[in-house]
């Protein structure tokens, strides 16, 4: 089979599928050209992640890192949510095939993207290696195979 | 399960099977030996071989059976350039939207120093005629052009993209695999010099089909090793996929009306159906087009979670999207009739056969509509399409 059950499962049925209108950040990444694009919603008290949802326009695996990525940072501190790596999310999940990697990579930018933007609208002072532009253009890596 | 694949591969027939199991119960000799036995496997190859010539309307001796389209194809065209740089004829035209048995090949001989021209085929999926007869050259070797596509399902102006062939001096190869078994083909009509077809489009087996060489066309073998198929394909006979593959062709060309004629009823129930859903589009001219082929854009979705989807429902399809290619770039075939990238992601394929029903169409419907509105409803593009942050590619 192409994907896990756990993918599977979580593609299914994925979880905190929505938006939050009221979010304190908001995240998006990827391209619709190169087919997939996540947007991520955080709702922050205290530094604590309360609530999370997510959109994605993808295939099934940016459904599933999306869906699990959201679960693995729910109740999280900020601090604590950016440094979830796309391995990670894999792992969660199980594994990925090879040429999918790049879905959990797109889960890792956008929650670390909403939490830019949470920082940004607050003033709060980060490092920015730590966190990427929010930016990330997923076709970078398109671009050069 | 609803399997709406059929371009992808057919079920082997129960004719076919019968004749494969025969053929391997009885006549399992090798057909070069010369004992009885061997003899018996060689009468039945001919049979087969007179068999399929018939259904095309070609001697049977222009008949070489090969492992498929795909080898049909590379020997088709590596032959012809080959017989045309002795010439000095380095010069092949075909087609943005071949097959990559096709695409694949002329790349290499481009690199090989071979100037290769694809022509465009519109926003219609169909290939001009006149582009045809303004790209031949004196050192043109070749043309070869699909007889219809394998995405899209349009049907090309085969006759008469032949007969200018024919007036230039310069050999026509067509790639029939989506079309043998499913529309007439008259190689001497039709003006084909080289055609290919693949059995399991046809309902007859894999790993066998045939390329059919008009006489008089001198023919380099890509497999060397032995004197079958007259020297230009060395390998012992698969003799039982080619027994079945000839049975499934008689059968398919021996009821093609009456199938052509229900099977486009189920394609135009679909048609009809999915162009109910908002912001779509069909893929392809309406007309002319293969009798089962449906293919279809969806705005604000992408094409591998609509296919896992439906086959949680129990509908197998396919989609012409990068997550489903393994590639990085949507369907080579959708970008050249024009559809951006985004939206050639989200592409669903079915193509139905005579073992289809008028209800699977109804279910198949449903379920896409189905299918699309959840996807839409979780899509960040879809929103922004809907709150008009994003404008609509498709009306």
């Amino acid at each position: 089979m192409l994907y896990s059950e756990k993918v599977m499962d979580h593609f299914r049925n994925p979880r905190n599928v929505g938006e939050i209108p009221d979010a304190d950040g908001v995240g998006e990444v990827g391209n619709a050209k190169c087919g997939d694009i996540m947007k991520m919603y955080l709702k922050i008290d205290d530094g604590v992640i309360t609530d999370v949802k997510f959109e994605t326009f993808g295939c099934g695996s940016a459904i599933a890192t999306s869906s699990m990525a959201t679960e693995l940072i729910k109740g999280k501190r900020v601090e604590e949510a950016i440094q979830l790596s796309n391995q990670a999310v894999v792992e969660a999940l199980d594994g990925l095939p090879a040429y999918k990697l790049h879905c959990s990579v797109l889960a890792e930018e956008a929650v670390k993207a909403a939490v830019k933007d949470y920082y940004d609208k607050n003033g709060i002072a980060y490092d920015p290696d730590l966190l990427c532009g929010g930016d990330c253009e997923s076709c970078h890596e398109h671009d050069e195979q | 399960m609803i399997y709406a694949d059929n371009a992808a591969t057919t079920k082997t027939s129960a004719a076919a099977r019968q004749a494969m199991v025969e053929t391997m119960e009885k006549t399992w000799g090798n057909p070069s030996s010369l004992y009885m036995h061997g003899q018996l496997a060689a009468d039945a190859l001919e049979a087969a071989r007179r068999k399929v010539a018939r259904c095309i309307n070609a001697d049977p001796r222009e008949i070489y059976f090969t492992s498929g389209g795909s080898e049909a194809d590379n020997q088709a065209i590596v032959n012809a350039a080959l017989q045309g740089k002795k010439k000095g004829k380095t010069h092949i035209i075909s087609t943005a939207f071949e097959h990559h048995a096709v695409l694949h090949t002329l790349e290499r001989l481009r690199r090989e120093g071979f100037e290769i021209t694809l022509l465009p085929v519109g926003e219609q999926g169909l290939v001009k005629v006149e582009d045809v007869a303004a790209a031949i050259r004196p050192e043109t070797a070749l043309v070869t052009v699909m007889f219809a596509n394998n995405e899209i399902g349009t049907i090309q102006p085969i006759p008469e993209i032949g007969a200018v062939c024919r007036e230039k001096g310069v050999w026509f190869h067509t790639d029939a695999v989506q079309a043998a078994g499913h529309l007439p083909i008259d190689v001497k009509a039709q003006n084909i010099d080289m055609l290919s077809l693949s059995a399991h489009k046809f309902h007859g087996p894999r790993g066998t089909g045939v390329l059919y060489v008009r006489k008089g066309i001198p023919l380099l073998p890509l497999i060397e090793g032995g004197a079958q198929e007259r020297g230009k394909r060395a390998g012992t006979e698969n003799l039982p996929a080619i027994v079945g593959m000839a049975v499934a062709l008689e059968e398919a060309c021996g009821k093609i009306e009456e199938n052509a004629a229900y099977v486009s009823r189920l394609r135009d129930a679909l048609i009809d159906g999915l162009s109910k859903i908002p912001h779509c589009a069909l893929n392809g001219a309406r007309e002319p087009r293969l009798p089962g082929n449906v293919n279809f854009c969806f705005e604000g979705i992408e094409g591998e979670s609509l296919l896992l989807l439906l086959d949680e429902k129990g509908i197998a399809a396919s989609s012409g999207s990068a997550c489903t290619s393994g590639s990085l770039d949507p369907s080579h075939v959708l970008l050249a009739i024009g559809r951006p990238h985004e939206v050639a992601h989200g592409s669903l394929r079915l193509t139905v056969c005579e073992e289809n029903t008028p209800e699977e169409m109804e279910y198949i419907i449903k379920s896409v509509e189905e299918v699309v509105a959840y996807l839409r409803n979780m899509s960040p593009v879809w929103k922004e399409l809907e709150r008009g942050e994003r404008q609509y590619v498709i009306q």
